[in-house]
Parts: C-alpha cells; structure tokens; sequence
C-alpha cells in the first residue's frame, strides 16, 4: 500500500464516521420500552390503542382546526361514541400524569410537540 | 432505466411482502447486519485496492494562476502550493463542490451576428452545481436527523436540528423541510438523466439504479413519517435492539418501516461496487489532492525505469566529422577517435 | 490537402446523436477522420512492441495473435502502477459536466467525443475484468469484452483527444481525460498501433536530438541563418552559442522554433533579448529539442526523451536551464521532469536571474524556468528598454495554451509580458482563456494535414473565440506560448477569423525592445514594414536611449 499513513487515516475516519449509529448508541443508554403510564381508571381512549399510538398527533391537529378555526367541539369517533374536542377536559383529564405519558415517548425520540404555546404548561412536565 | 426502476419496486414488493407474512425479523435483523459489514468492509477493501497503485507522478489540475514571481498574484485556492493549501482546496472540493461551481453550458449557433458566422457561448449553469449540493446536504442532514433513534438519551444538537428542520411549524408531525428537499433534489437529478439528450445517451441502468433507489429510500422515510405512521417509540425499541446486538421482537412495526430499511440496507450493500465510491474517491483523486509545487519539490516514482536513451557520446559518434567541419566544440577530435 | 467546406457549412454538418446506443456503435474510418499510422520501420528502430504494417481503413489491422491476451495484461500492469487509472475507472458518476467541455465534442458532436463516453470505451472493458457487477449483468450495465472492433474504437477516439484537460477542471472528482488517453494510447502501442506524425519525431529526436532530425550541423547553420535576418531587421547580429561548457544557462526550445515559420521569428526574439542582456548561455544541438511528442506515446519514451536534458546540462556544467515557449514540453517538465530523470545534476543549483537577482523558489527542484517567467521578471526590474508604440499597428489577443494553463498555472506571466511590449491587447471571452482555456484542436501530435477538417471542427471553440474578438474588437493578432500553437493556429485563423496573425510572445518582446547600437527599425522581425515609424524620424529612437 502506497501513501499509507494518510490513507490508513482516511480508512479510520471513515470506519468511526459510518460505525456512528453503532457506537452513539452503545455510548448512551439502552432504550428497551417507552415506559409510559397508563390512566389507571380508564380503559377507553377516544380511538383504539393503536391508532392512537400512530396518529394522535394528526388527531390533535385536527382537533385544534376544528376546535379554533370551525368552532366545532364535538368528535365522533370511529365507533360513533361523541367526545368533546378538548385537550385540557378531555385528553388531560385521564392523562394526568404528563411526565409519565405525554414526556416518555416524547423525550426520548425528540419530539418537540408545539401544544405548550398556547395551553397551559402541565405541572410536572419537562417545560 | 425501466430495468433500474423494476428492481427498485421489485426490492421494495419483496420486503414489503416478506414483512407481511412474517419474515420481517429477516428484513430487519439479518440484511441490516449483512449490510452494513458489506458496506464497511467493502468499501475499506476498495480504499485499499486503489492504494496498493502507487502516484507515480504529480499531475494536479492547475485551475489558477500558479506561485512564480513575487508581483504575481497567485491563485492559492485552485492552485496551492503548500499541504494546507491542498487542504483548502479539498475543502472546497469536497464540502461546496468547487469544480462543478464552474460549470457553463456551450451552445453553438451557426449564424450568429457579432461574429457574422458561427460562434460557440458559454453560459454560467450553476443548476447541477445547485441541486447536487442540496441533494447531498439534505442527504446528511436527514442522515443526521435519524440519530434520534440511535441513541439515548437524544443530544440537544440533534434537536435542535430537527427544530431548525421543521421551523415553519407546518402540520403535525411537523414538516421537515429536508426529507421534501431530498426528494425534490432527486427529481431533477432523475429528470436530468431523462430529458437532457447528452445524458440520456451516456446514462447506463447503473446511473439510473441508485436513483431509483434513493428515491424508494426517501418516498418510503416520507411515508413513514406523514402517511403510513408506525409508532416511532416502537421503532426505536427495535433499532437500540440492533445497534446494542441485542435484537428484539418485531411487533407493532408495520411493513413500510421493513421495507424502508431493506431499500436502505441494499444502497450499503451496492454502495461499494458502484459509482457511489465517488464518496471515498474524491480524496484519492490526484488532480485534487497533490500541491501544484511540482518543479519545487520532486515527486518520487516507486516504479521509475531506468533510464535509457541516447547519449551524448553516441550521438557524438554519429555525428563526429559533420561536428568538426561546422566548427562545433567536440568531447574527442575526429583524429582522436580514430585511434 | 482537401478542400474544406465553409464555417457556416462545417457546423451545420454536424450529424445528431445516433439513435443506437453507443455499445452498439462502430466507428467508420473514413478519410480524414484518421491520422496515418507509423512506419514499420520506425516502430522497429524505436524496439517498439509489435511493430507491423497496417492501415486503419482496412478491415484487419494486422494484430499480433496473441493481442487480446497482451491488452489484458498490459491493462492490469497500468492499473497496478497508476492509482489515478484504477481510481477514474470506478468513481465516474456520469454527471455529464463534462461533456459539452470538450472542443473535439462541441466541433463533432459525437457522442464519444464526451470526455465521459471517451473514459467509458476503456471503463466498459474494466468493468468486465474489475467490477463485480460487470462479471454479472455484463452489457445490461455498460460492461463488454474486448474485440477487434473495441481496439479500433479506442485508436479512433484515442487520437481525437489532445489530452488538454479541460475536462479535468470541470470534473467534480478531478478526473482527467488526458490520463486516460494517455493510457489508451499505451495500450494501443503494445500491439504496435502508434500514428506517423506522432513516431517520426519521435524516431528524429531519439537519434538527432530534436523532432525535425536537424543534424547538428545544419542546426548550427539555421540559427546562424536566423542570426543573419536579425542582423538585417536590427544591424546587430545576436551571438549563438552552441555545445559550448562552463556557461550559467542552457537555453532549450522546440526545434520547431528554428524551423517553422512562425516560430523562427519568435527564435529570433530569443536571440536578440539574449544578445541584448548578454546572457551567459549556451545552446545544444544534442538537447535541442524541448519538446516531447514521447509524451504523446508512453510515458517511458517520454522520459527517455527528456533524458537529454540533464544530460546536457551536467556535461556542459550549467547551473540552470533555461526553457522556451513551448505548451507540452512545459507539461513535462513542469509535471514528470524531476520524477523521470531527476534529481538535477549536482552542477545546476536553484535558478537565480543573473540580472535582478530573483530566486526561482518555484523551479528550486527542476531547476527549469520559463523565459515568460524569466522575461517579465526582467520586465518588473525594469532591465529592458521597451519601445510598445512599435506593435501599435497590432491589436492583440492572448491564447492560453492547454498545457501552460491548467497543468503549470502560467496565467498571468505572458499576459505580464504582452502588455509591457504591446498597447492594445483584448481579452477573449472569459470562458475560453486562462485555466479554462480551449485547445488550438491539434495539440498531443495530432497537428497533421491529413485530418484538416477535423483539426477545424475541434479548433471551433478557440476560433469562433478568437473571430469574437476580431469582429467586435479589430483583433488582428494572436500571441501565444507554444509551438505546436504556432504551427496549428495559423491555420485556424486563416479558417475561422482571416486576417489574424499568430506569433510567439518573444517576437512581440524582440519587436519592441530598443538595443543598445540598433540600427532604426524599419520593419519587424518578419521584414515587413512597420507603418508607424516611416514619418516620425528618429523620436521613437531617441527616446529609448
């Protein structure tokens, strides 16, 4: 191998640069559940589980233009069940416990959701 | 380039289909390790393949004026004489493509007034220059992004970054602009390929390929992020599963997340037997990294021949008597080479 | 020579791109689109490979039997001493940057003519060999065995390529098509497929020591011819020394400069700065060539060529060496001198100008130094007595030569010239000088009459460039650093902007430097009149002295 001090450089380089994700991740913590608490009392949320997992962000967002831009408070869900559109009476008041739910997945994927500029900063939270 | 875009969907319909009826742990655990040992060592292989040729001479492009004379102003970025000189240059090179910077466009027109018969115009085309710099910044930058899921607890520059990346606040989850940038970027490379005659003509199934590809890779981190959601506190269980060697189950996770990262773990597996080595190359390349000092310092040939040619006492010989006659000085006289 | 169509027709001719792909796509050799080949003779006497009789329109070449197998193996041998070939064979993305960048494309519009498509010919035989996909999918992704028909694609488009470069600016990996060339042309002479114009100077300079084969007798005798008709044009006869020892300088130029019309005026120029400094130097009939049309064959025959030159230099016990006007010749000893035949000799040290003192630190190595280096240097210092007004009658232009540009980066040292010894001086359009500057169409030995009208189509861009400024500006002269530009250009101005005079800038410099003792200058270093000084009797030479 010619130029190997500066090529061997170059391979180091490029093994610590393309390995990255394999170390920053032994660096830091594991990351094995979300570890996120569920209301105790209540077992029904306004869609199913899943859904709400994958797309209550959609779900929130359409609630605030309904809410504030169409002065429209009433959700009928998939299963025809009425809710009040309403995050402070109807989404808080199961998910009390913010740093335990909303925060847990939150936090650990980066997501930096825009509510708290205009609703009240829940107690306990990260803001 | 239909071939190119069959075998793109056809990867695609296979991961999405073996996701489906349950080899998504194939998809998801197996390639990904395959793929990035592939990808490692492959592409350390390749660097080492073009060392073992040594440079055996100095041919850096001048593309400015060299260092002479004092009142000389010398072009020290596109024509260094120094190793930080060179440094600087690659910086240029590799981080703002200064070469594809210069790029005009030549159209030739037959009759042209000025000079009354044909004459060839040369307009600055900074557009490829434009849309590869946005399309490999935007490639870092959602690269970088995804780091969210490689490690706990997530860096604040990291977020920040995301925070920089969805500033127009559209939408929910938020728009980031560079996954739409990517995409776009990539379209006009793609269009470039298919409507320009010249590259049209030039392009092989190996050009349109990675395209194709790169495309599915960013159509489906789209999908996956704005229609097809999976939930993303899942995905990142999994991925800190892989990165810690410690692979978990695969529930929860729908099929567009496998076929994501199949399209992703075939670009690392392709990548080192492609043209994509233009990543690691550029630093290889000898117009670009060597000092334009060349009649200052001697650059050494490992293989250099020796040297053979005729010399002044052949040629003395040849052309002895015709020498003295013209009155040339001479090593030896005629009379004396006689003897 | 046949006769060739006008501008306007030329570029209207250009066909459009063939509707097959080009792996499908076989060049024709019709007469002019080929450059003859070399002598059997002269390829025996050089111990080139495989040297045999052939015709490039025939359908056999007459390859050796075992060619496939000496290709192959000479390939692999290339990749293994040359990183940056193994290197431009895998990292080319196909960005087409470099396409329209080529003078041969823009005049042909061939599609191979791409610096890309010209890379691709070889990269599609590399792949088969040296790519992991190419051993699997084959021609589905541009990769093909060799065949007769590849070895003649590659002879066509290797010999329609001037290795000038200028892709290589424009490339965003820097890959470098001269390179490439270069090396294809090596190959090709491993089966004995080299050109006539190219192997006869070669042979010439092999055993007389200069392209022309001027034995050093008749050398002598046509320099001191020159010295003669500056006698005439100054009343002062130039000295010239020759083979002589113990002198500071070896002065070394491209024996075209002493043959060939224009070059002999810019010769001239040499002579008469040189007497007028009293520069201690020396010519050589042995080293009297500074070009290298080896370089235009192997690189070995290259050095072998330039060998001479220290050679020369440490027999004569010189200090330094002095170099002319010359576009590869500089690419040489700019870039491969000091790696082939280096270190200099002990007796040369680093180059200082014996008459402002200036340390050469860029030539500290080669310890070589362009007279358009040496000469504005002088400039600066003020050493020369420099009448312009006498070039008034010439607006002048400046042609970058490929070499010079973009493999030395020698800019703005003619340019510092030009304007000391000229008052009207007009630049071409940006995109076609300096480092981006377009060939004349004929460098890299392919400056032969028997393919004119190609020469005209890849000189298109330097000539529309050039009759731009005629037109708009009144150029009516063109300097330049190089004597195949002397050689090539005059007939492509005479093509594209008639009117235009091509010179060496040293015949402008000889033109406007007033000598101690002249005679009044009538005319110039061409015996023809200079209309401005006729009426104005003696006040442009009184106020030189």
């Amino acid at each position: 191998m010619y130029n190997a001090k500066a090529v061997t450089i170059g391979i180091i380089i490029f093994v610590i640069l393309f390995t990255s994700p394999f170390w920053a991740s032994l660096l830091g913590k594991n990351y094995t559940e979300s570890g996120i608490t569920l209301p105790a009392r209540e077992k029904e949320c306004v869609e199913s589980a899943e859904f709400m997992r994958n797309k209550h962000m959609q779900l929130l967002n359409e609630w605030r233009d309904e809410a504030l831009r169409n002065e429209h408070r009433v959700y009928v869900a998939s299963n025809g069940k009425k809710w009040a559109i309403s995050l402070q009476n109807t989404c808080l008041k199961c998910h009390k416990e913010y740093t335990e739910f909303c925060d847990k997945c939150h936090v650990a994927n980066s997501v930096d959701p825009y509510c708290w500029t205009c609703h009240l900063i829940p107690q306990g939270s990260k803001k | 380039m239909l071939h190119s875009l069959l075998l793109v969907l056809l990867i695609g319909a296979i991961a999405w289909g073996g996701a489906t009826i349950g080899l998504a742990s194939l998809f998801g655990v197996v390639l990904p390790y395959v793929a990035v040992v592939v990808f490692v060592v492959g592409v350390v292989w390749r660097m080492v393949y073009w060392a073992k040729s040594p440079v055996p001479f100095p041919i850096p492009t001048t593309g400015g004026q060299e260092a002479s004379l004092d009142f000389i102003k010398q072009a020290k970025y596109d024509c260094p004489t120094t190793c930080w000189g060179v440094v600087k240059r690659m910086f240029l090179e590799v981080f703002c493509f200064r070469s594809l910077f210069r790029n005009t466009l030549g159209e030739v027109r037959v009759d042209d007034p000025i000079n009354k018969g044909p004459r060839a115009i040369y307009y600055s085309s900074k557009w490829l220059w434009a849309f590869a710099l946005l399309f490999h910044y935007c490639f870092l930058l959602v690269f970088l992004r995804h780091f969210r899921f490689f490690m706990e607890p997530v860096p604040c520059c990291i977020s920040f970054l995301e925070s920089l990346d969805g500033i127009m606040q559209i939408g929910s989850p938020r728009f980031f602009m560079t996954g739409g940038l990517l995409f776009v970027a990539l379209l006009f490379l793609l269009c470039r390929r298919m409507f320009n005659q010249r590259l049209r003509y030039l392009s092989l199934a190996n050009d349109y390929f990675p395209l194709f590809l790169l495309l599915a890779i960013v159509g489906t981190g789209l999908c996956l992020r704005y229609c097809d959601k999976t939930e993303i506190a899942q995905v990142k269980v999994f991925i800190m599963g892989l990165t810690h060697f410690a692979p978990v189950g695969v529930e929860g996770i729908n099929a567009l997340f496998f076929t994501h990262l199949a399209l992703v773990c075939v670009l690392l597996i392709y990548f080192p037997f492609s043209k994509l080595m233009h990543m690691p190359g550029i630093f290889f390349s000898p117009t670009r990294n060597m000092a334009c000092n060349t009649r200052a310092v001697r650059h050494v040939n490992p293989w250099n021949p020796p040297k053979q040619f005729f010399t002044y006492a052949e040629y003395e010989d040849t052309y002895r008597d015709a020498m003295a006659e013209a009155g040339l000085p001479l090593e030896k006289q005629p009379e004396k080479a006689a003897q | 020579m046949a006769k060739l169509p006008t501008p306007q027709a030329l570029m209207s001719s250009r066909p459009a791109f063939p509707d097959k792909a080009w792996l499908d796509i076989k060049p024709e050799f019709a007469p002019g689109s080929y450059c003859y080949p070399a002598k059997k003779e002269t390829m025996e006497l050089l111990h080139m490979p495989n040297p045999h009789d052939w015709d490039p329109s025939a359908e056999d070449w007459n390859l050796p039997d075992n060619w496939e197998k000496i290709l192959c193996d000479a390939f692999e041998e290339r990749l293994e001493k040359h990183r940056s070939l193994k290197l431009f064979m895998d990292i080319c993305v196909r960005c087409g940057a470099c396409a329209d960048k080529c003078h041969f494309f823009l005049g042909t519009n061939d599609p191979k003519n791409m610096p890309v498509l010209r890379a691709e010919l070889l990269r599609s035989l590399y792949r088969r060999d040296h790519a992991m996909l190419g051993k699997l999918l084959g021609k589905r992704i541009g990769a093909r065995s060799w065949d007769k028909e590849v070895v003649k694609e590659l002879f066509y488009y290797a010999y329609q390529c001037t290795e000038c470069r200028r892709c290589s600016l424009f490339c965003p990996y820097g890959i470098d098509t001269a390179e490439i060339t270069a090396i294809v042309r090596e190959l090709l002479h491993e089966v004995g497929l080299g050109i006539h114009w190219i192997m006869d100077p070669v042979k010439n300079c092999s055993f007389t020591g200069n392209h022309l084969g001027i034995q050093p007798h008749s050398f002598k005798e046509i320099v001191e011819m020159l010295a003669d008709d500056c006698e005439t044009v100054t009343g002062i006869r130039p000295k010239t020394p020759f083979n002589e020892k113990g002198h500071e300088i070896l002065f070394i130029t491209p024996s075209g400069d002493v043959f060939a019309d224009p070059g002999i005026y810019t010769f001239m120029g040499y002579l008469l700065l040189f007497h007028e400094l009293d520069l201690d130097y020396t010519f050589s009939t042995y080293a009297s060539e500074g070009g290298n049309f080896g370089s235009f064959t192997t690189f070995n025959m290259a050095k072998k060529l330039n060998a001479k030159m220290y050679a020369e230099a440490e027999r004569l016990g010189v200090k330094w060496i002095l170099g002319g006007e010359c576009g590869h010749m500089w690419r040489v000893i700019n870039q491969y001198m000091g790696t082939y035949n280096g270190p200099a000799p002990d007796n040369m040290v680093t180059p200082v100008s014996p008459f402002t003192g200036t340390v050469f630190k860029n030539a500290a190595s080669t310890k070589m130094v362009h007279i358009a280096e040496f000469t504005a240097d002088l400039i600066q210092h003020d050493k020369l007595n420099l009448d312009p007004s006498r070039n008034d009658h010439i607006i002048t232009t400046f042609h970058d030569s490929c070499n010079p540009a973009r493999a030395m980066g020698l800019l703005d040292e003619p340019r510092y010239v030009l304007k000391a010894v000229c008052n009207n001086f007009v630049e071409m359009p940006e995109n076609t000088i300096r480092e981006q500057t377009f060939c004349c169409g004929a460098g890299s030995g392919l400056n032969t009459e028997e393919i004119m009208e190609l020469r005209m189509r890849s000189g298109m861009p330097r000539g529309n460039a050039l009759r731009y400024v005629q037109q708009k500006y009144g150029v009516n002269h063109m300097a330049c650093v190089c004597a195949i530009d002397r050689a090539t250009l005059p007939p492509l101005a005479n093509y594209w902007a008639p009117g235009v005079t091509v010179s060496g800038l040293h015949e402008l410099v000889a033109n406007a430097l007033v000598m101690k003792g002249e005679s009044k200058r009538t005319m110039d270093l061409r015996q023809e009149d200079l209309p401005n000084v006729a009426e104005d009797d003696d006040a442009a030479q009184g106020e030189g002295q």
